[in-house]
């Protein structure tokens, strides 16, 4: 918890100091005002007081309310002020640092969770701030503050308030213990009833046809009732709480008085008619100041159910921010010397396995592809094609072997040389909220500017004929999760973005198998016309959809089985065979 | 112009209010089983409030007591004696032992109150979600094709919470709280009514003051929900394509975006956090104001000797309750309306429409055998644009119907007008010559397997997921089935076999779902068969799998396939060829060829290209 105020700027360091001693004096301030009362109590019974002297008092304790009010203003101002900058910062922070994670890292994570992370964690911990200014450093202060008062104004008082905090902080703890494990399951419960609604929900169909209407109501009973149950026992644990706090508030005074009658009537056996009359002056106010303390350890007291959550909060954000990146990038760009080989993307004994896993994904994997080429990638799910390319763009890093583009290890590159040679459609089309323009052009700051080049894309991925259909063609507004764009559309946009960059190398994930037979082989013969000199990797479920590539890598099971043609692999290599023979007829197969 | 927006402004308020009544009766009705309990909770917190109001004038009482020998005639009564009177303890016991009576009995009450509200919302909110959970089989599934699962979703659980809550802390805070705010001015003014008039003020000077700051901060407030929501968006978003944002290099991009928004959420939390601390300073401050105002005024009166030291000690206390009352009102304020618009929610759910009651229907088949006939079918999805138009064809018991068409011409409507999901407009679907509209529901879907493209499984085992509602299925049989679609050995290789819970963590591949749910369908065993043909997603060996798991299902069953393959389709004993919605062309592969029309076209297009798969 602690660790994460170190993100606190300087400045706000001394905001915080200077609120403290803001708070202090608005604890004074407060503290003076039953100071007054006594006065005023006094002034009353003293024989000879002018009603004059009575206003001048209340005045003063006017202007020390008013007082009081201006300075918790002040630390509001402060609290407010620290409180925001230092959520603006996390978050910004937090984002900068997953923008910086690699593939591994955010999977790691899983995106839900960074997202929570990112967003409610911090709010959380913001909130502990100005929750916690007023109650963690003000209650503190007032406790022992009014405390000393309590004490200068009698012991049996005293005793009596003490009594009253001390049964307070009993049943609480009592109640925590009780309750908290209850409360901590209770989310848990939430989300087996969530879990169970939401299946119910999206298999509707599948629920309506086996008639599994009353299986379901069952299975929902029970975890809803499991909720109840254990919802009410922590509930009617806080509900005790309440008659506990008002016996006090009502019991404390009234002590306080019974208490107060006694001393006063000892004065009097005495015949210390001043001290009786102070006494009754001093139990005047008394109450307040008890009411004071009281109120401080039951504020206190519920910080107790607040910060746990917050200490959790922060430390989920430090875990983020405190996260070391298993891949680096060399800052500046390295070795100008170009000895050109033609040799697009090599492959030179690479081995892979993801991080703390312990069987390799990918073995002893060599390729090389040249120049303008376009390559493609099959093999059964598993068999490592998708994380070849992974490879390549490092979102993740290779175990061992050699990878190179260009000529030169991709290590050599900084970040922005290497995502700017390669365009990467990925399997997943992803649009983000904008415009057609902006999602095509992304990255650039005015997509309008480039509306040659955004037509340029959009027209070899086959995209330009539904967007010219829009009402404000590329213009057109793409909402968030695109579920306004059919899922073949989707796809044709991520491609045209991919598109848009005009890198060196075009890669594509399983990119094709959303679009119909039809715009697959419309795609891929405009880029074989436009993009001529781009090398070009292809990974497929489709053999007619890579059959006339230039080289064919077969993978299975993370081994290359074969490198070659269509016509050469159908002949020589056996998983391929298999492969297109299960897609291809036999008329087709003979025929090539 | 401004007359206008300010009556609709005012229409809306009424809209408002009328709907909060309605909700408040239709809750009525949900808590009549409760009505006796919910009697006595309004009982006790009556009982309650009463005497936490009478308290403060019995202590009044007590320091009057308390005062007694400090008064002028006594004073001046020692001055001549030097006897000073003392205080009489037996009548302030007197009253201090009604007053710790009155304490105990608050005590109690407020405790029953409590504890007794706290059971009652749990019961309605656990009733509210059966009732909600239940209502989902009963709505048309017209209603989930249109509406956002995780709308319905949210109306189920966070919904109810709220509702939960509002009913849990406004029904006593608001009867508690209208009853101190009565009392306490009555009493204010039945004690002294300068005073009372003086404490009065203090309260609507400082009310007044709130009132204002509460709108700001209201604005400010909203203005800081907004820029979060706006903010999340962004995070969810860009996390969410973390890929896309890595490959194409826009991390600058999008962090300039992010900024952006992160800055104007600061300037609105900070606005909204100061506006939050000026009210609760303000709350303060008019407690403080309250507070001077009865010293004062009253020690002025004292000093004339209208009123006593008791007087004052009352009314501090008196003012407290005022204040603390009227500002839990204003809370509880903010809370109802919250608890309003979630009891639209959840009523608006709970009276959705439903599908038609179905205990007269008779229809019945004795021994299916499995002919089909559509007559004379007619069925839109939305009145004004009529999809499928006359549709008549007999299907043979066994055979294979092969639905075919590009993504999006409405090969799943089929499906639904089998399953009755959707019902005609006109026409009639038989299945061994009874109409199934005359059937119940249930025993139309007793007449089908059904396996969809979309796998559905739940957290469960294994086992679980493939016997599903089947009673009485034995492990044996699961694993007969399970070797019969070729998923045995996966399951087998699994830590815990078929006891394995599917959760996140032992994620089946589509291939292997698309495989149990075949064999799910397989233990179901009924007569008819819908299947909806394997994805793009699915690698060769799987799909061959698939295809061969599908094979055996079909065997014996009159089966309607929407079909992405070539063999399906040449085999097929009827093609249907769907586009835009209807059903435009009938007949054999063979025939469909020879006619030259759609689905040739459809046909010729993917053999020139090698692919077998219709649409992807």
């Amino acid at each position: 918890m602690l660790k994460i105020f170190k993100h606190l700027r300087k400045k706000d360091w001394l905001l915080v100091t200077l609120g403290v001693a803001f708070i202090a004096l608005s604890v004074w301030l407060e503290l003076r005002i039953p100071g007054y009362m006594r006065e005023i109590t006094m002034l009353v019974q003293a024989p000879g007081t002018e009603v004059s002297e009575i206003w001048i008092q209340g005045l003063w304790m006017l202007g020390t309310a008013f007082m009081a009010m201006i300075t918790t203003v002040i630390v509001g101002y402060l609290s407010g002020r620290v409180a925001a900058g230092f959520g603006r910062d996390l978050r910004v922070k937090v984002f900068g640092k997953v923008m910086s994670f690699g593939m591994a890292e955010v999977n790691g994570f899983s995106v839900p969770s960074l997202i929570t992370r990112g967003t409610n964690d911090i709010s959380m911990v913001e909130q502990i701030i100005t929750i916690g200014f007023m109650t963690l450093v003000r209650s503190p202060i007032m406790a022992v503050w009014a405390t000393t008062r309590v004490f200068d104004q009698g012991l049996e008082w005293a005793i009596a308030t003490m009594v009253s905090v001390g049964v307070l902080l009993v049943t609480i703890v009592i109640l925590i213990i009780f309750a908290l494990p209850k409360f901590k399951i209770i989310p848990k419960l939430t989300d087996r009833l969530n879990l169970v609604a939401r299946e119910h929900l999206s298999g509707i169909r599948v629920v309506k046809a086996y008639n599994a209407k009353a299986h379901e109501a069952e299975k929902f009973e029970k975890a809803n009732h499991e909720l109840m149950k254990t919802n009410r026992f922590a509930e009617r644990m806080m509900a005790s709480l309440w008659p506990v706090v008002g016996v006090v508030m009502q019991a404390l005074p009234l002590a306080i008085y019974l208490i107060g009658a006694y001393l006063i009537n000892n004065a009097i056996g005495e015949f210390d008619l001043e001290e009786s009359g102070a006494l009754f002056a001093s139990m005047m106010v008394f109450a307040q100041y008890a009411i004071q303390v009281v109120m401080s350890f039951l504020m206190m007291s519920f910080m107790l159910v607040f910060l746990p959550q917050a200490i959790i909060a922060a430390r989920r954000i430090n875990e983020v921010l405190e996260k070391e990146e298993t891949l680096t990038y060399p800052e500046t760009s390295q070795s100008p010397t170009n000895t050109y080989t033609g040799v697009a993307v090599e492959f030179r004994g690479v081995n892979f396995k993801y991080p703390e896993a312990d069987d390799y994904v990918l073995e002893d994997i060599n390729f090389t592809i040249k120049d303008g080429e376009t390559a493609a990638f099959i093999g059964a799910t598993g068999s490592g094609k998708s994380t070849v390319l992974k490879l390549i763009t490092r979102a993740y890093d290779r175990t061992s072997g050699e990878i190179a583009i260009a000529g030169k290890d991709i290590k050599v590159y900084t970040e922005k040389e290497l995502t700017d040679k390669i365009g990467y459609t990925l399997q997943k089309a992803t649009l983000l909220s904008g415009s057609i323009a902006s999602n095509v052009a992304f990255g650039k700051k005015d997509a309008t500017a480039h509306l040659s080049d955004i037509k340029e894309a959009t027209d070899l991925a086959q995209a330009e004929e539904f967007i010219s259909k829009l009402e404000q063609t590329y213009e057109s507004e793409i909402t968030q999760g695109a579920t306004n764009v059919s899922g073949g559309q989707r796809q044709r946009l991520s491609i045209a973005r991919t598109l848009f960059r005009k890198s060196d190398i075009l890669i594509f994930d399983d990119s094709f198998s959303a679009l119909d037979y039809k715009t697959d082989r419309k795609l891929r013969e405009a880029l074989k016309k436009n993009r001529r000199d781009v090398t070009k990797l292809i990974v497929a479920q489709r053999v007619s959809t890579i059959m006339d590539a230039d080289k064919i890598i077969v993978l299975d099971e993370g081994r290359v089985v074969g490198v070659g043609t269509h016509q050469a692999l159908l002949e020589n290599c056996n998983v391929y065979y298999e492969i297109a023979s299960s897609q291809l007829s036999k008329e087709e197969l003979a025929n090539g | 112009m401004a007359n206008e927006n300010n009556e609709q402004a005012i229409e809306l308020d009424n809209l408002d209010t009328k709907m909060a009544s309605n909700n408040i009766k239709k809750l009525r009705a949900y808590m009549k089983p409760y009505m006796g309990w919910i009697i006595l909770v309004a009982f006790t917190t009556f009982v309650s409030s009463l005497l936490a109001v009478w308290s403060p004038n019995l202590i009044g009482d007590v320091v009057d007591y308390i005062a007694a020998p400090f008064a002028e005639e006594n004073v001046a009564a020692f001055m001549q004696t030097g006897y000073f009177a003392n205080i009489d303890m037996d009548a302030v016991w007197g009253v201090g032992r009604v007053l710790i009576g009155i304490a105990a009995a608050v005590f109690v009450l407020e405790f029953i109150a409590r504890f007794t509200m706290t059971d009652i919302a749990q019961i309605l909110s656990k009733r509210l979600r059966t009732d909600m959970s239940a209502k989902v089989d009963r709505v048309p599934l017209a209603y989930f094709d249109s509406e956002d699962t995780g709308n319905t979703l949210s109306r189920i659980t966070n919904d109810v919470g709220t509702l939960h809550r509002t009913i849990n802390e406004a029904f006593i805070a608001v009867i508690s709280g209208v009853i101190m705010l009565i009392t306490t001015l009555v009493m204010m003014f039945i004690v002294n009514w300068m005073m009372a008039l003086t404490a009065l003020a203090a309260g609507l000077i400082g009310f007044a003051f709130m009132g204002i700051t509460a709108a700001k901060t209201q604005k400010h407030f909203k203005a800081q929900q907004e820029e979060l929501g706006k903010l999340t968006g962004h995070v969810e978003e860009v996390f969410g394509a973390h890929d896309v944002v890595k490959t194409n290099h826009a991390e600058e991009f999008v962090t300039r975006q992010m900024i952006e928004i992160n800055d104007r959420l600061y300037q609105s939390s900070f606005k909204g956090q100061f506006a939050m601390s000026v009210l609760s300073s303000g709350m303060g401050f008019m407690m403080n104001i309250s507070t001077v105002f009865v010293m004062v005024v009253g020690a002025v009166l004292t000093f004339n000797g209208t009123i006593t030291f008791g007087t004052i000690a009352e009314f501090l206390l008196y003012v407290g309750l005022f204040n603390q009352s009227l500002g839990s009102l204003g809370e509880q304020g903010m809370t109802m309306q919250m608890g309003v618009a979630a009891s639209n929610r959840i009523f608006e759910f709970l009276e959705a429409e439903e599908m038609a009651n179905e205990e007269h229907k008779t229809g019945h088949i004795e021994a299916v055998k499995g002919q089909v006939l559509f007559d004379d079918v007619k069925f839109s999805y939305n009145p004004e644009v009529p999809i499928i138009k006359n549709f008549t064809a007999a299907v043979g018991a066994g055979r294979k119907v092969a639905i075919v068409g590009p993504t999006g011409a409405g090969k799943t409507t089929i499906v639904n007008l089998l399953m009755r999901f959707y019902e005609l407009n006109s026409g009639a679907i038989m299945v061994d010559g009874v109409d199934i509209a005359t059937m119940k529901r249930e025993d139309v879907y007793d007449l089908f397997c059904m396996v969809l493209q979309d796998t559905w499984l739940f957290e469960g085992s294994v086992y679980e997921n493939i016997v599903y509602n089947k009673k009485g299925v034995s492990y044996e049989q699961v694993i007969e089935v399970c070797k019969a679609v070729g998923i045995h050995h996966y399951f087998k290789s699994l830590p815990d076999r078929y006891d394995t819970v599917l959760t996140d963590k032992v994620s089946l591949s589509a291939g292997q779902r698309q495989l149990l749910t075949i064999a799910r369908a397989m233990i179901n065993d009924a007569p008819l068969l819908i299947l909806d043909e394997a994805t793009s997603s699915v690698d060769t060996r799987t799909e061959i799998l698939i295809q061969q798991a599908m094979d055996k299902l079909m065997v014996g069953r009159t089966s309607f396939v929407i079909a992405h393959r070539l063999s399906t389709i040449k085999n097929a004993d009827m093609i249907l060829v769907m586009n835009e919605g209807d059903i435009i062309e009938i007949g054999t592969h063979d025939e469909l060829l020879e006619a030259d029309g759609f689905y040739a076209g459809l046909y010729n297009s993917q053999f020139d290209f090698g692919t077998d798969e219709a649409s992807a």
